[in-house]
């Protein structure tokens, strides 16, 4: 599998120092972050501690005020423009019912590396069936997208990120309404890209998946409280912090508001 | 008149009006016009930008109005002050609390009601009747040439655009992340959409032309799953609207706009009924 800008710079990402604000209210002060190939980063934080303001960045909508960020060693300008930087967006910011097929799904992936007409060529039809086959969805090709379930739906944008050949993954809440058979198909991919040495930054407030799938745990409340392995990073004082005070579960550092996602524990 | 159907051979009802010159004109023009916006209103139904068809239909009265008055082709006042409407519809909203709706709501009648001034105030053989509800039988030659032009930039345009527009359409945030000027791909909409309500005036006047932006998609719309089908459907319901309503309009001597408008309508009407997948008499059926 060839990622594009595979080898530029010991970083996938690198943010120095970010600052970022909307109208004078700060979202984001001081965050700092580096990020080597193949990792899996899990962002970890409550609702408005900066996560999706932190994607955002990444992703060149917003300018940050102060700080640097860059991608494989280059601005995210430039990054964007190499399709380096793939988002998996939450089911729920998706129209379903839009009229497009799995297929046409993924081969969105490729507009930005296609000519302007965007006409697919036979490497494009290729990628686009390769990246299928990786999300077992070959057989649903070419079903409208609003008559797949939550999980192939998830797996479709999954293969939209595959076949854009990205070597950064944001992926947006990637466990919630899930089922099983996706959950385990997302940790084999996880997986294979880890090897593949794309960089994985799973963007959630879900702490048991966070154990379970992430090397490294990145904490957030207005800017990075906590960064490293997961073991090290996950104690209940970090925790602590990152959720406001909240008081964390003493066996696996949920706060009061995540108890029905540790059922399984 | 009331059995006109009756009385008429199917041959005759279609090939007399052909025997008048401005009868060929309107049902060319008709035709162009309905596809051009067929194609459009596939964009507008799925971007949901009804509201904003209205807005912007609405908002270029005052541009023909200003345009005729300086002598100037009424698409660059037309594009002019559609375009500008929008961007003071989002100037308004970024800038207070009220919410957009309600921001589209008071900027594009504001825009309206400044068109009606400008006509009652400027000199000006423009017919406010023609403006409001459509002429096509009294199209002249220029205004077929104008149609012919706009019509080629704006297909030209969702042509060369179509696959990106979709995409932006669709998923914002994914044609951002890959580099795509989102910013550029709105403002584009707009001006197509304005350049196209110019059009759009001419057959159905400005009051129904947000009809012609959006009942050909929605219709399409319940009719198929695939984009590319929905933009073929929108086009040709759009057509044989704006044909059939040109010649029922020529037989039973019924007002033209509001004929081809209800027409359309009657399509929606059947896919509304009877769609194979998205139909609610098929919804019932698997109920029961």
């Amino acid at each position: 599998m060839i990622i594009k800008n595979n080898s530029t710079g010991p970083y996938r990402i690198e943010a120095d120092q970010v600052c970022v604000d909307y109208n004078g209210t700060v979202a984001l002060y001081d965050a700092s972050l580096k990020v080597k190939p193949g990792s899996i980063c899990g962002l970890v934080g409550m609702n408005g501690a900066g996560k999706s303001t932190f994607f955002k960045a990444l992703m060149g909508f917003v300018r940050p005020s102060r700080g640097k960020i860059k991608i494989n060693g280059v601005p995210v300008s430039k990054a964007q423009g190499d399709q380096a930087v793939a988002y998996v967006p939450q089911s729920e910011g998706i129209d379903c019912s839009f009229p497009v097929s799995v297929w046409d799904v993924v081969m969105m992936g490729l507009y930005g590396s296609m000519n302007f007409l965007r006409i697919p060529r036979e490497s494009d039809r290729r990628a686009v069936w390769h990246a299928l086959e990786r999300v077992d969805l070959i057989d649903l090709r070419k079903r409208p997208i609003g008559t797949l379930s939550g999980g192939q739906r998830k797996r479709t944008f999954l293969a939209r990120a595959i076949a854009q050949r990205a070597s950064v993954l944001l992926l947006d809440e990637p466990f919630s309404g899930v089922d099983v058979p996706t959950e385990k198909l997302m940790s084999e991919l996880f997986l294979q890209f880890r090897q593949e040495g794309r960089t994985i930054l799973i963007s959630t407030h879900d702490l048991s998946h966070v154990r379970d799938f992430c090397d490294l745990v990145v904490l957030i409340n207005k800017t990075v409280l906590a960064y490293g392995e997961t073991s090290e990073v996950f104690t209940s004082e970090n925790l602590n912090m990152t959720f406001g005070g909240l008081p964390p579960d003493p066996l696996f550092g949920s706060t009061s508001l995540d108890k029905d996602n540790f059922s399984n524990e | 008149m009331s059995n006109f159907f009756i009385s008429i051979d199917p041959l005759s009802f279609l090939a007399d009006p052909l025997s008048h010159e401005f009868m060929r004109r309107a049902l060319m023009v008709s035709a162009l016009v309905g596809a051009v916006c067929g194609l459009l209103s596939c964009y507008m139904t799925l971007k949901g930008w009804a509201l904003m068809g209205d807005a912007v239909s609405h908002a270029v009265m005052p541009g023909v109005v200003v345009a005729y008055a300086l002598g100037l082709p009424f698409s660059i006042g037309a594009f002019v002050f559609g375009v500008g409407s929008v961007a003071l519809i989002g100037f308004v909203k970024q800038k207070s609390r009220i919410k957009e709706d309600t921001v589209i709501g008071l900027v594009f009648t504001g825009f309206f009601a400044l068109g009606l001034v400008l006509v009652s105030k400027i000199k000006s053989n423009i017919d406010l009747m023609h403006i409001l509800f459509g002429s096509p039988l009294g199209t002249s030659q220029s205004d077929v040439n104008q149609t012919l032009i706009i019509s080629f930039i704006v297909v030209m345009i969702l042509l060369v655009f179509g696959k990106d527009l979709m995409l932006y359409c669709f998923d914002p945030t994914h044609a951002r992340s890959i580099g795509i000027n989102t910013g550029l791909l709105h403002y584009l909409l707009l001006s197509v959409l304005s350049l196209t309500a110019v059009v759009g005036l001419q057959t159905v006047g400005i009051i129904l032309v947000v009809a012609m932006l959006i009942t050909p998609g929605a219709t399409a719309y319940l009719l198929t799953d695939r984009f590319d089908r929905m933009t073929i459907l929108a086009v040709l319901s759009s057509v044989i609207s704006s044909i059939l309503g040109v010649y029922i309009s020529y037989w039973s001597d019924i007002e033209t706009g509001g004929s081809i408008v209800l027409v359309q309508t009657f399509i929606f009407l059947i896919a509304f009924l009877f769609a194979p997948r998205y139909g609610i008499l098929k919804n019932q059926s698997k109920i029961s």
